[in-house]
């Protein structure tokens, strides 16, 4: 499709080369520049180089804002490095900037000394003016502690692609492919991995590919031809364990889960949904999969697909249902008569900033509470979080094994961080992943009593509508012990709810213990729990590395907690649990165990914490 | 075979004496005796109320669940099973008020369930407030003045949402009950049926004017497929179209060709919707099978989903879905 091979990256001519460990590149621009594609490609490229890499896309709850506004600015940045990194970094070292409302926005979060790479031809008078600039910042000395690289992405692209059938406003739809092009040429990235992408994206529009095509490689050229551009950066091949690696999104790798789940349980995923963000993608994912045996539902609504994916489980398939905070309200009372009726179901809570509608694209950790304790009654159910991207996958499958295990609903925590963000994934080989086996009672005869427990989990039997001798019926309303029959006994209801706290707190016999990074005793451990493992992981090893006492512990299991929680506790003097809510997992760990010195570290701005923020933070317990 | 005592679960029923129930209770248990489906494949999923108790009476399998969810829990359970017979119980409040979305989106949809629909007008469990069927004016405990809400008509909704099986019968006629219970649970596809029900505590004789023994010959039109709308004591009246109205004639002075005649498999929902309007006290009200149409129903066309995608991709590897093409291996030597 194009003349051009993709250059050699690494051949380079006289131009000066520098050396580093790690970058963190920021791309934003308006919500139809295609930052997130950009980003995205640049993040293949690296993850396929060989780099560890870390991502943060970051958009607006509207899909196209006015153009050239501030709430219209889209966002992507990741971290690349040869080193392990935990995070998609504090503070970019390189900001792209598309148009005037995205220095805007972005420029303080750049350092001093960050450089800045513009599109100089949208900083006209109109662009400043939606972008609240009083004058132009490329003129006033705004950016006097930046390095500014000005680059006329407009117009250079429209030089690229003279002579094409394009539309004008197609055309100018391709410069991100131009700042694209020019990134890799400064990071000394390879072309291919995106070509061979273009290829395949717009096989049925020929032009459109050619077109891309032409403004990468014309950014590229750009980069290397032009003496004003600064050093050219390498970061090396990262040092990580042998393995198969794919880059992979949280979402992605939850959807995989379920779809693993189904395999080893040797069931079908029924995935009862409605679409809320950051969710929906999940649902995509498994829409495309019904050779998989999965079946997905689109429901009217939240409470509707929670009672599916119940229907379904009753039937004796997975019933899934996946959600953010405002759905899981609507789902509680569904929940509620699992919790009551003991079927297995799976919700899965993509967090995001609440309460209410709050803020739909940005992260949160704020369910915990709503989850552990949001419905009428004494309702335990068990909780998992996932702490990665790639180990949604993990936990995923955790949700589905004690869901059919016990016969319970489990709860899956993930959020908009982790859905969204994206690692390298060291692919788990297919023939270690250990099935999860499931029995339901056979045909019988005499009467069947649904309620008598198995004596290590207090699992009730699964039996299935369709087999002969086991009619049943089952309910909202309480049961009697054993038989299943309605039941209004003062001590039936009594031993009910203690049967199923218990049922529940036994799951913790078949949990694997919290563990300890860091020494296992000493001044200061810091709890974490879901999608800060990254922030807090990285601040607790600077800190370590700069000679403090920290350790650092982080929970996926919420409900109930690992067995050996309360004595790991007990051996530092004080426990710092940061939190992107307003201390939630403090509130519990405080109620659970007695005579510690509990702090919490707490912030909800809708963003993953900084490390340094935490490291700051660390410092002042020891 | 079974005998209807097979279907009788033994717990105690516990329904007002002289509940409209116990006679639709009954009906179905006769039923489903005389249907070939085996007992173990019947599954009555039900809401919140007084006739949502109906799964515990069955020695079916049966789930009470949610207020007003029934429709949604049973979607799922047929979606996941499509070999089972799944029945859904609701009434008045639970159907239309605080379900009457996934009662609409589970008839839109055409998910081959079955729903009985017991309509007393009245909320009994919650011990006589107005539903959203009670007449305008209705004085009830929460409308001391009179209810000012318009009532609904639960089959106009039916019609609205396409249901392919849509009739109406009533707990005083066993035998027509019968009737229609088995035609619902023959039809391929959603099957809704409204069966008026004496609440014999809150609402006692609400249908009395219509369906009492001394008025049903008048105020009654029982629809038969291919036959025309003839009522009265002496089958004397009849329905034609005057313009969009139906009105009322003698049937022996009219001209047969301008009767109107039941035509229950229609593919548009007009007609059929025209029957729904037909009220007392200006025309007789319709009981039978308004509708009984066949289109593909939902949980057929899930599983040729995930048949035609089998074809064509085979059935599903773990191994290519996580090593996908743009996975990359780092060696131990690095």
């Amino acid at each position: 499709m194009t003349k051009l091979k993709a250059a050699e990256p690494l051949i380079v001519k006289k131009k000066a080369e520098k050396e580093t460990d790690a970058v963190i590149i920021r791309f934003a621009g308006d919500s139809g520049d295609g930052m997130q594609l950009t980003g995205d490609q640049f993040t293949d490229t690296s993850a396929v180089m060989g780099n560890d890499i870390a991502t943060l896309p970051d958009f607006p709850a509207e899909i196209r804002a006015p153009q050239g506004t501030l709430p219209g600015v889209s966002s992507f940045q990741i971290q690349f490095a040869k080193n392990e990194i935990f995070t998609a970094g504090d503070a970019p070292d390189v900001l792209v900037v598309m148009n005037p409302a995205a220095l805007k926005v972005n420029l303080g979060d750049l350092p001093k000394g960050g450089t800045v790479i513009v599109n100089s031809d949208s900083f006209n008078e109109d662009n400043l003016r939606k972008a609240s600039w009083k004058s132009n910042p490329l003129e006033d000395g705004s950016l006097k502690e930046y390095p500014v690289v000005r680059v006329p992405f407009s117009s250079l692209t429209r030089n690229a692609l003279k002579g094409t059938k394009l539309k004008l406003t197609e055309i100018d739809r391709c410069k991100n492919f131009f700042a694209l092009g020019l990134t890799f040429w400064m990071y000394g990235r390879s072309m291919d991995h995106t070509l061979k992408w273009i290829g395949e994206r717009f096989s049925k529009n020929p032009e459109l590919a050619d077109a891309n095509v032409r403004a990468l490689e014309a950014g590229y050229n750009y980069g290397d031809i032009t003496e004003t551009m600064p050093a050219r950066t390498i970061v090396r091949k990262a040092a990580i364990a042998p393995g198969t690696y794919r880059k992979i999104t949280g979402n992605e790798a939850t959807a995989l889960g379920l779809i693993a789940a189904a395999r080893l349980t040797g069931k079908q995923v029924f995935y009862g949904s409605y679409p809320i963000t950051p969710a929906s993608n999940i649902l995509h994912e498994l829409a495309k999969r019904k050779n998989f045996g999965v079946k997905t539902f689109q429901a009217e609504d939240e409470i509707a697909a929670c009672g599916a994916a119940l229907g379904a489980s009753f039937g004796g398939q997975l019933g899934v249902t996946a959600t953010s905070g405002p759905g899981v309200c609507l789902k509680s009372e569904m929940i509620n008569l699992a919790v009551m009726a003991e079927l297995p179901l799976v919700v899965l809570d993509i967090q995001r900033g609440g309460p209410s509608t709050g803020l739909p694209t940005k992260t949160e950790q704020s369910d915990l509470l709503q989850c552990l304790y949001g419905r009428n009654g004494d309702s335990p159910v068990a909780i998992v979080a996932a702490s990665t991207p790639s180990d949604c996958f993990d936990y995923a499958l955790e949700a589905v094994r004690l869901a059919v295990q016990y016969m319970t609903p489990v709860f899956f925590l993930s959020d908009g961080y982790l859905a969204n963000g994206s690692e390298p994934w060291k692919l788990p080989r297919i023939e270690e992943l250990k099935p999860i086996p499931v029995s339901h009672p056979g045909a019988g005869e005499g009467v069947f009593l649904p309620f008598v427990r198995d004596a290590k989990t207090l699992a009730r039997p699964w039996a299935l509508p369709g087999t002969k001798g086991l009619e049943h019926r089952i309910g909202g309303i309480e049961k009697a012990d054993r038989t299943g029959g309605v039941s209004y006994d003062p001590e039936n209801h009594h031993k009910m709810t203690m049967l199923r706290r218990e049922k529940i707190a036994r799951i913790a016999d078949d949990i694997p213990p919290a563990s300890v990074t860091g020494p296992a005793k000493g001044k200061l451990l810091v709890l974490g729990w879901g999608g800060t493992y990254g922030s807090i992981a990285a601040a607790a090893l600077e800190s370590r590395k700069a000679g403090k006492q920290v350790a650092h512990c982080h929970l996926h299991y919420l409900n109930p907690f690992p067995k050996n929680l309360g004595e790991i506790l007990k051996h530092y003097e004080t426990i710092l649990i940061p939190e992107i809510n307003a201390g939630q997992l403090q509130l519990v760990v405080r109620g659970t165990y007695e005579g510690l010195r509990v702090v919490g570290y707490n912030r909800v701005t809708g963003q993953p914490f900084k490390i340094r923020e935490l490291k700051a933070e660390i410092e002042r317990y020891c | 075979m079974h005998s209807k005592e097979d279907f009788i679960s033994g717990a105690d029923v516990r329904w007002c004496p002289g509940c409209g129930d116990y006679s639709i209770l009954s009906v179905m248990q006769r039923t489903l005796a005389q249907l070939t489906t085996a007992r173990e494949n019947h599954v009555f999923i039900s809401g919140i109320g007084c006739s949502s108790r109906f799964p515990y009476y069955m020695n079916t399998y049966g789930f009470h669940t949610v207020h007003g969810r029934a429709p949604a829990i049973a979607t799922g359970l047929k979606c996941a099973r499509p070999d089972l017979t799944v029945w859904v119980v609701t009434g008045d409040g639970d159907g239309l008020s605080i379900g009457g979305n996934h009662l609409i989106h589970a008839m839109r949809r055409n998910v081959d369930i079955k729903i009985i629909l017991v309509n007393n007008r009245i909320y009994g469990l919650t011990k006589g407030q107005y539903s959203p069927t009670s007449e305008i004016g209705k004085v009830t405990k929460s409308s001391p003045m009179g209810s000012i809400d318009y009532p609904i008509h639960p089959l106009c909704i039916a019609i609205a949402a396409e249901a392919t099986f849509i009739a109406r019968t009533v707990d005083t006629d066993p035998r027509h009950m019968g009737a229609v219970l088995a035609r619902a649970a023959q039809h391929k596809g959603v099957s809704f049926v409204e069966v008026y029900q004496n609440c014999i505590i809150f609402n006692k004789d609400t249908f009395m004017p219509v369906t009492g023994r001394e008025t049903r010959d008048d105020r009654c039109v029982y629809l038969e497929d291919g036959k025309p709308l003839v009522f009265g004591k002496n089958k004397d009246k009849a329905v034609v179209m005057n313009g969009l109205e139906p009105t009322i004639v003698d049937a022996a002075a009219a001209d047969p060709s301008k009767l109107l005649v039941h035509h229950e498999n229609e593919p548009l929902p007009h007609y059929a919707y025209l029957l729904t309007t037909m009220e007392y006290p200006e025309m007789p009200v319709p009981f039978g099978v308004f509708r009984a149409y066949q289109k593909p129903t939902y949980e057929n066309m899930m599983d040729d989903q995930v048949r035609f995608l089998r074809e064509k991709k085979g059935e599903g590897d773990l191994r290519s879905i996580l090593y996908t093409e743009d996975a990359w291996t780092v060696g131990a030597n690095q």
